[in-house]
């Protein structure tokens, strides 16, 4: 048996987690059954949610949830401005440009990977508790035009949250592996995935099982949230005019108009029009139909900016549209009608009498992929041994010349890994020390590109200006992650390189957190179980006073009777406190004060005579459903993991 | 391996006309061997050797299946430093405060004056919100006219990549020296017009 290795499409808006069964990717449902796990992360007095969960804290207390944070993956304060004005992100009161962020949350700081983290542990749990074992790895996906430093803060997250991420994996990349596992044809494919919180554009060639990304492009702010945010902009402003108040800094306003707004947004991909409908804090309503021609005419600034990336990708693919065999349409945002068009528009699919393919659910299809992508790497099965997936680094890497100018060593669209070698010398006599700045982009100069870290070449022994000849060996692995390595080449001496990476965390930090996330574990383990004894409590009461109406509960002897009062009397004083053992006690002693009421009751049915049942299975039968909250899977927290 | 240049990762002979279907193919085949996939499950000294592989295996068709990649990086083999000169070039200007400048070649004098004069007239037309139906026709049409160079320049070095390649064949010095030189004027030329195509394209796109 091959290793067990997952596959996770870590979204900005909704997370999933896959594996491939037999020959086929599946989605892992969470213990609720639902495969989404909103990408929210709740923190409140009574612990951490994560998921549908937390969004009901989202709901009621926005301030003490946070959704999108892959949004601010791999950034720091000036990179996020714009973010700030539409998403309610709390960050801490300190932070100076080139810090990694954090975020206020519950009287807590966190870094945007601990957020992913968090994520990513529940998707683990939701998979541990399927498989019933341990899950330690994943191929996790990745926005093909995510940067070094996204990616990077992408693998902390993983190790935070206790996940070995073997491979990060482009997601449209992904979806053309989930597309392609079963159709074993060639040709050119054009993946456009329009998600959440980015675009991607991807090129590739299939060719007997070979993935060949020919060329990538997108923008990694861009997506659904974008049209979100012009629809809430409007409603405000609209209230602010008819109704003559301004909710612009009301958090939970907002949260009701965002879900409002999204609402919409999605009926009005099936219908022609839709309603918003919110109530303000004085008790008003504000209501307003949107036709699908004004939401089109609205969003259509946002989804035009999909086409020069296309445009760009083609070009550097040297492809004509027509020369595009499959167009794979990914991503929540492209079941809107006039995404659709553009598409058809750009790759003059209809005009060739073809449509793009969206046969496989454009919210699941990433994940399947990555589950697909997980079976190459575990090399355990006859489905994927023919199957292997070439990328390429979506932006060039370069290093800073003379005058600010970029020089670049390996651009974009190159195969990973990839890697290039340069050379350095010294400026002035006796010089021991060279300073590297590299950075990610397609300008001119480095300060339009993204830095991505400085080197300082250390120990250079000390010779004539130029007369030192450095090799720098700069590779890009298959995760689209930068590894630097230096050699002075006259002495043959290894040159020390101290990295200062622009953005993100130092390994020291990563360590701390895994650390920090086990110590909040136990204290969160501990306050969902008092949650959940609670919500059970409430079960049962609720099942007992509705029991009381049904025609069994006369058959019960006085005893009895005070009985069951007793118990209830018990378990509705002890379920206030947060003894989680002490709340389990009363419920078992209320189950078993009950329990020949039930028997009574199945005995009364006319079909079931099914004895031995308690109070809640009873339950069951009266429509009543003992509902487990789904916060968590049962989680274990090993402490021999603790390192 | 990792002391081999490209032509030697393809087990292929120093020569400049190429089968990019044939290289495609053994590119896949080798890809298939070396792919960091494939040693998912192996040591760490293991996973770094076939990363090394790998991204070799990698730059070597990355270059070698771009005609002017390619014929760059033989020239570079054969001592030519290409970069090098064009770094200095860069340098020099800086140092000197002026803006970096190529020789022009000699054959495009005219042509590029006349450019030059015309591009400086559309920028002031430009500044001043002044219209000229006719010398942005003319713009365009000696865009065109580069921009064939550009086209023509690549059956050229067609023909410089068999003459290498007869030279190599015969292991005749002064015939592969000759097409060397070439070869390196044809560049700058091809880089030197392309560089032209950019700046007029960057005066008609302020339309």
């Amino acid at each position: 048996m091959a290793e067990r290795i997952v596959g996770i499409d870590l979204g900005t808006t909704n997370s999933l987690v896959g594996f491939m069964q037999g020959a086929e990717p599946v989605i892992i449902p969470g213990e609720d059954g639902v495969n989404l796990v909103p990408s929210v992360v709740a923190v409140t007095p009574q612990g951490i949610s994560i998921g549908n969960a937390a969004r009901a804290t989202l709901l009621a207390s926005p301030a003490d949830a946070v959704y999108s944070a892959k949004r601010l993956m791999g950034r720091d304060l000036t990179d996020v401005q714009d973010e700030l004005k539409f998403f309610p992100f709390q960050l801490a009161d300190d932070l100076k440009p080139g810090e990694v962020l954090r975020l206020k949350l519950g009287g807590r700081e966190f870094t945007p990977p601990e957020i992913s983290a968090l994520v990513l542990q529940q998707l683990k749990k939701n998979a541990e508790r399927f498989f019933g074992g341990p899950v330690t790895k994943a191929v996790v996906t990745v926005p093909a035009y995510f940067n070094d430093a996204q990616r990077q803060a992408t693998k902390d997250a993983g190790r935070i949250a206790g996940l070995e991420i073997v491979r990060l994996v482009n997601e449209p990349t992904a979806a053309a592996l989930a597309y392609g596992l079963n159709k074993k044809r060639d040709g050119l494919i054009a993946v456009y995935d329009f998600g959440g919180g980015t675009f991607d554009i991807s090129i590739l060639k299939l060719h007997e099982g070979i993935f060949e990304v020919i060329a990538t492009n997108g923008d990694t702010h861009l997506g659904g949230d974008d049209i979100d945010n012009l629809l809430i902009a409007i409603a405000l402003d609209d209230i602010a005019g008819d109704m003559q108040v301004d909710l612009r800094g009301n958090g939970e306003v907002l949260q009701a108009l965002r879900k409002n707004v999204i609402e919409a947004k999605i009926a009005l991909s099936a219908n022609e029009t839709a309603q918003l409908d919110v109530r303000l804090p004085d008790g008003r309503k504000y209501l307003r139909e949107i036709t699908r021609a004004q939401f089109e005419q609205l969003a259509a600034p946002v989804i035009a900016r999909t086409a020069a990336p296309c445009r760009q990708a083609l070009k550097d693919s040297q492809l004509a549209p027509e020369q595009i065999d499959e167009v794979v349409l990914v991503g929540g945002s492209t079941r809107i009608p006039a995404v659709r068009a553009l598409v058809d528009e750009i790759f003059s699919l209809s005009a060739r009498g073809r449509k793009p393919h969206t046969e496989l659910n454009p919210d699941e299809v990433v994940a399947l992929g990555a589950a697909v992508q997980a079976d190459i790497l575990a090399g355990g099965s006859a489905a994927t041994e023919e199957l292997l997936l070439l990328d390429i680094t979506p932006l060039s890497l370069g290093i800073e010349a003379l005058g600010g100018v970029v020089a670049k060593i390996i651009p974009r669209n190159s195969t990973i890994p990839a890697s290039a070698t340069e050379h350095f010398t010294t400026g002035v006599d006796g010089q021991t020390n060279v300073a590297i700045h590299v950075v990610q982009g397609e300008r001119e100069l480095a300060s339009d590109c993204r830095s991505l870290a400085r080197f300082d070449l250390k120990n250079i022994p000390p010779m004539t200006a130029g007369i030192p000849r450095i090799e720098v060996k700069f590779l890009i692995d298959a995760n689209g992650i930068l590894h630097v390595s230096a050699r002075e080449q006259r002495s043959g001496q290894v040159a020390e390189i101290e990295v200062k990476p622009t953005y993100g965390l130092t390994d020291e930090q990563v360590e701390t957190m895994i650390l920090a996330s086990f110590d909040y574990a136990e204290q969160d383990l501990a306050n969902r179980q008092v949650i959940e004894a609670r919500n059970e409590a409430e079960t049962i009461i609720a099942a007992v006073e509705k029991g009381a109406a049904h025609p069994a509960w006369q058959q019960l002897t006085p005893e009895e009777f005070d009985q069951i009062a007793d118990a209830r009397e018990h378990l509705d004083e002890v379920k206030k406190g947060t003894d989680y053992k002490a709340i389990r006690a009363a419920i078992d002693a209320l189950d078993r004060a009950t329990r020949r009421f039930a028997e009574l009751m199945m005995d009364s049915a006319v079909s079931s005579a099914i004895k031995g049942q308690t109070m809640q299975a009873a339950g069951d039968g009266l429509g009543v459903a003992p509902t487990a909250p789904h916060a968590f899977a049962p989680a274990e927290f090993e402490k021999e993991e603790k390192k | 391996m990792t002391d081999s240049n490209y032509f030697a990762v393809f087990s292929l002979p120093r020569k400049l006309v190429l089968d990019t279907a044939a290289l495609e193919k053994t590119y896949y085949a080798q890809s298939r061997k070396l792919h960091p996939d494939r040693f998912a499950a192996t040591s760490v000294a293991e996973q770094e050797a076939a990363l090394a592989e790998a991204s070799r295996l990698n730059d070597a068709y990355r270059t070698l299946k771009e005609p002017i990649a390619r014929t760059e990086y033989l020239l570079t083999l054969e001592g030519v430093q290409l970069e090098e000169q064009s770094k200095r070039a860069t340098d020099a200007a800086r140092a000197s405060g002026a803006e970096k400048k190529q020789i022009t070649p000699p054959d495009l004098l005219e042509e590029v004056f006349e450019l030059n004069m015309q591009l400086e007239e559309m920028r002031m037309n430009r500044k001043m919100g002044e219209d000229d139906p006719q010398l942005a026709k003319d713009l365009a049409s000696a865009k065109a006219n580069f921009e064939g160079m550009l086209a023509a320049t690549q059956t050229e070095l067609e023909a410089l990549w068999a003459k290498w390649d007869a030279g190599v064949d015969a292991d005749d010095t002064t015939a592969k020296d000759s097409a060397k030189e070439k070869m390196v004027a044809l560049l700058n030329k091809r880089s030197y017009v392309r560089n032209l195509v950019r700046d007029v394209n960057e005066v008609l796109e302020q339309e």
